[in-house]
């Protein structure tokens, strides 16, 4: 990975708790991508993949930021957060399961599904965190069939 | 879901008489199915490119879900006018935000019979 030759690579910070600008980055990310012409599907992947980072890390970070690198083959985004953590992946992982505060589930976030629909719509996907300290993922999409 | 040709929104807001909130320059976009939902995360994962989102939430992050997602327009149900911020945001993403006063079964029942011709019957 480390010589893996770059097309583009950029970082961008997320507020936490910043709910009004919660998108932008990923709305950020699918723009860079359409304008170097990477595949619809791909693009989309790559959005939804950064969309749910951000709002995890709107909803449960003091702040974090989003990394995206584009590579001849595969976009990948990693970000890292200070905040809360994970005590229990898997039990994060598991759909349905949700710490959310009940202002954030009014807002329709907090389903439960987010790092389930990373996990679906990334081609490789790693977490790692440790609680009280933050979390770190890491998705990567291949955009050339 | 049976494939036919799309029907356009301007075709939906005139059959189902929604009320345009946003994006009355953008009503000539095809329609090419429909999610209904209030979950973010479940919009997000399931609804597909060119659906029309029919939803409760007036919040302004649907317009960040539709925008990132390639929705073709978000349908708000039972009478709930957006947040102010929702229809600036709409505006500066290009996003059509309609308003219906009927509910979201309602309205996903005649725009299912709209889009795929006619409701399935059991055989």
């Amino acid at each position: 990975m480390a010589d893996e030759p770059l097309i583009y690579e950029n970082q961008f910070n997320v507020q936490g708790g910043n709910f009004s600008d919660a998108g932008k980055v990923a709305s950020h990310i699918k723009a860079i991508l359409k304008g170097f012409g990477i595949p619809s599907e791909a693009v989309r992947k790559t959005a939804l993949v950064a969309y749910e980072s951000e709002i995890n890390i709107v909803s449960y970070a003091r702040k974090g930021v989003i990394h995206l690198r584009l590579a001849p083959d595969q976009i990948v985004i990693e970000t890292i957060d200070e905040g809360s953590g994970i005590a229990d992946i898997e039990l994060a992982m598991q759909e349905g399961y949700s710490t959310a505060t009940d202002k954030i589930r009014e807002m329709g976030f907090g389903a439960g599904m987010g790092l389930a629909n990373i996990r679906n719509f990334s081609d490789i996907f790693h977490i790692s965190s440790e609680p009280g300290k933050g979390t770190s993922l890491k998705m990567i999409i291949k955009w050339r069939p | 879901m049976t494939e036919t040709s799309p029907i356009d929104l301007s075709t939906l807001v005139r059959l189902l008489r929604l009320q345009v909130r946003s994006g009355a320059d953008r009503l000539d976009r095809p329609v090419r199915g429909g999610y209904v939902g209030d979950l973010l995360s479940d919009v997000m994962g399931n609804s597909r490119e060119g659906d029309l989102w029919i939803t409760r939430q007036v919040h302004p992050n649907i317009v960040a879900v539709a925008s990132l997602k390639d929705l073709a327009a978000i349908v708000l149900v039972n009478g709930s006018e957006p947040a102010p911020e929702t229809l600036n945001k709409a505006a500066a993403e290009g996003i059509p935000v309609l308003l219906a006063e009927e509910s979201a079964f309602a309205v996903a029942g005649k725009v299912y019979a709209l889009i795929a011709g006619a409701v399935p019957t059991a055989t």
